[in-house]
């Protein structure tokens, strides 16, 4: 068990069930009286913030969480399935757990998997992911219309914003940490 | 940037001490390591030896010098509390206090005033205020006091005494009363506080739920707490139990009283007594808004 004294910037804790990160910190004690633990947390599962007020004598269970590789299996419903390759154990999460993550899973992806006890509440991706472009519109040469790009949708579904000049099929580099397309892989 | 917060720190000490010198107070050292500290319902001292103590504050010490007949003492010693944290706390910091006997709390008002107008003349060289937290305090300015019953009602819109008893004394002080201070560009002066919150303090005459004890602000943040010395033995060991019965109550450690200083306090003229935070007049000084801007070490640095 951690005690008010442990409360730092970082620590992580379970609260209400949930873990929460303590994003901000800090010690008060007016003259005479009772010292205050000021906290501000994020819940590492919904990302919501919380600010709580901790007096002396009072404890809270540290968080146990760990990250592990594992690679994305399939998709079931609004189900994903990722396997640990080491030991073959398999974690399943839902659509709304993984948020934005969700548009750059490719089968066979190799992402870590934050794990909460038993339970996978997130993961990260690499920086860059590639992903082959299945439908956009056809670039006219001599377009002069202004446009400098257009929407084009990728093998998982996702849809962004490409230059004119990316044609079907093409394979694309997008960065996972904006959404947005980076550069085109050639050959 | 921090070898001038250091340059700094070691003038505010020196100017500190010129200040002293100058009006012929004595400047001693007393232990840092003693059997027992003053018994206080939520400050912990830092034990060391089987049952001795790191000095919390040197007022014990201090106190039994003015009992042997000094009149006029001033110390820089260092301090620690266990658990203290925080961006204005280190558990181990450096306090100043001091003494004069013959005089009550209003004196060491006055003394505040030419010590802070002092530091501010020898040490702000670009600029005439104390800086904290984006705010500007001059101490040449016109400063300001106000009763602690008059401050929870006027910044609060309730009763210091309601607070108290439902345990909200602390949450108003620091989340209410503390960020309206913060707005005076000038220092001021929280006084006559409920006798609850003074456990070495004289009580008012004629008022016996006051204590002639005043907290120093500059910018909201809490410099310095003086008071006019209780002086009555038995009054004194029966609120250092009474301190202890809340302690215990918490699941705190009972702490040891003082017997000595219990025994020689009926010799104590009628005296007033001081402890400023020298970290956090450094702060202030500098425009510092945290602690660990103005040590040479923080813990987490060594």
């Amino acid at each position: 068990m951690y005690t008010v004294a442990d409360l730092k910037k970082g620590l992580k804790i379970i609260l209400d069930g949930d873990p929460y990160l303590v994003v901000a910190f800090d010690f008060v004690k007016p003259g005479k009286g009772q010292a205050l633990y000021r906290t501000k947390m994020r819940n590492m599962i919904n990302g919501s913030l919380l600010d709580r007020t901790y007096r002396s004598g009072e404890s809270f269970e540290p968080a146990s969480l760990e990250e592990r590789s594992m690679e994305y299996l399939y998709k079931e419903g609004n189900h994903y399935t990722f396997m640990d390759q080491q030991t073959y154990e398999q974690v399943v999460m839902e659509e709304e757990t993984l948020g934005d993550a969700k548009n750059y899973l490719l089968e066979n992806l190799k992402v870590e998997v934050m794990l909460f006890g038993e339970k996978a509440i997130g993961i990260s991706l690499p920086n860059f992911v590639n992903l082959r472009v299945t439908g956009t519109e056809q670039w006219a040469k001599g377009d002069t219309s202004g446009n400098d790009s257009k929407p084009a949708t990728v093998e998982t579904g996702y849809v962004l914003r490409v230059p004119p000049f990316i044609e079907e099929g093409e394979l694309i580099v997008i960065d996972t940490r904006t959404g947005e397309y980076s550069t085109r892989v050639k050959g | 940037m921090k070898m001038d917060a250091l340059w700094l720190r070691a003038n505010v000490i020196k100017a500190i001490r010129d200040f002293f010198w100058e009006r012929g107070f004595l400047e001693v050292e007393t232990p840092l390591l003693i059997p027992a500290n003053a018994p206080e319902e939520y400050i912990n001292p830092i034990s060391t030896l089987p049952s001795w103590q790191l000095q919390t504050s040197p007022e014990i010490c201090m106190k039994r010098l003015l009992c042997a007949g000094h009149q006029k003492l001033f110390q820089i010693s260092h301090c620690w509390r266990s658990e203290e944290r925080g961006s204005r706390h280190l558990s181990e910091f450096t306090m100043l206090e001091w003494y004069r006997a013959g005089c009550d709390y209003q004196v060491l008002m006055a003394d505040c005033e030419e010590l802070l107008q002092h530091i501010a003349a020898v040490c702000l060289t670009d600029r005439d205020c104390f800086v904290h937290n984006s705010t500007n305090i001059n101490p040449f300015n016109p400063w300001q006091r106000i009763s602690v019953q008059e401050a929870f009602l006027h910044f609060g819109q309730i009763n210091v005494w309601d607070c108290l008893r439902n345990g909200l004394y602390e949450e108003i002080l620091t989340s209410v009363i503390e960020p309206a201070l913060a707005k005076f560009d000038s220092p001021v002066i929280l006084m006559d506080y409920p006798v609850e919150l003074a456990a070495l303090a004289r009580t008012k005459p004629g008022n016996h739920e006051l204590a002639e004890r005043f907290e120093l602000y500059l910018g909201g943040l809490e410099l310095a707490n003086g008071f006019s010395e209780l002086n009555d033995p038995k009054e004194q060991r029966k609120r250092f139990e009474d301190a202890n019965r809340v302690r215990s109550k918490a699941g705190q450690v009972v702490l040891p009283l003082p017997e000595p200083f219990l025994e020689t306090l009926s010799n104590m003229p009628a005296s007033a007594g001081i402890a400023m935070g020298v970290d956090r007049l450094v702060m202030l000084t500098a425009g510092a808004d945290s602690i660990d801007e103005i040590v040479a070490f923080t813990p987490e640095d060594l």
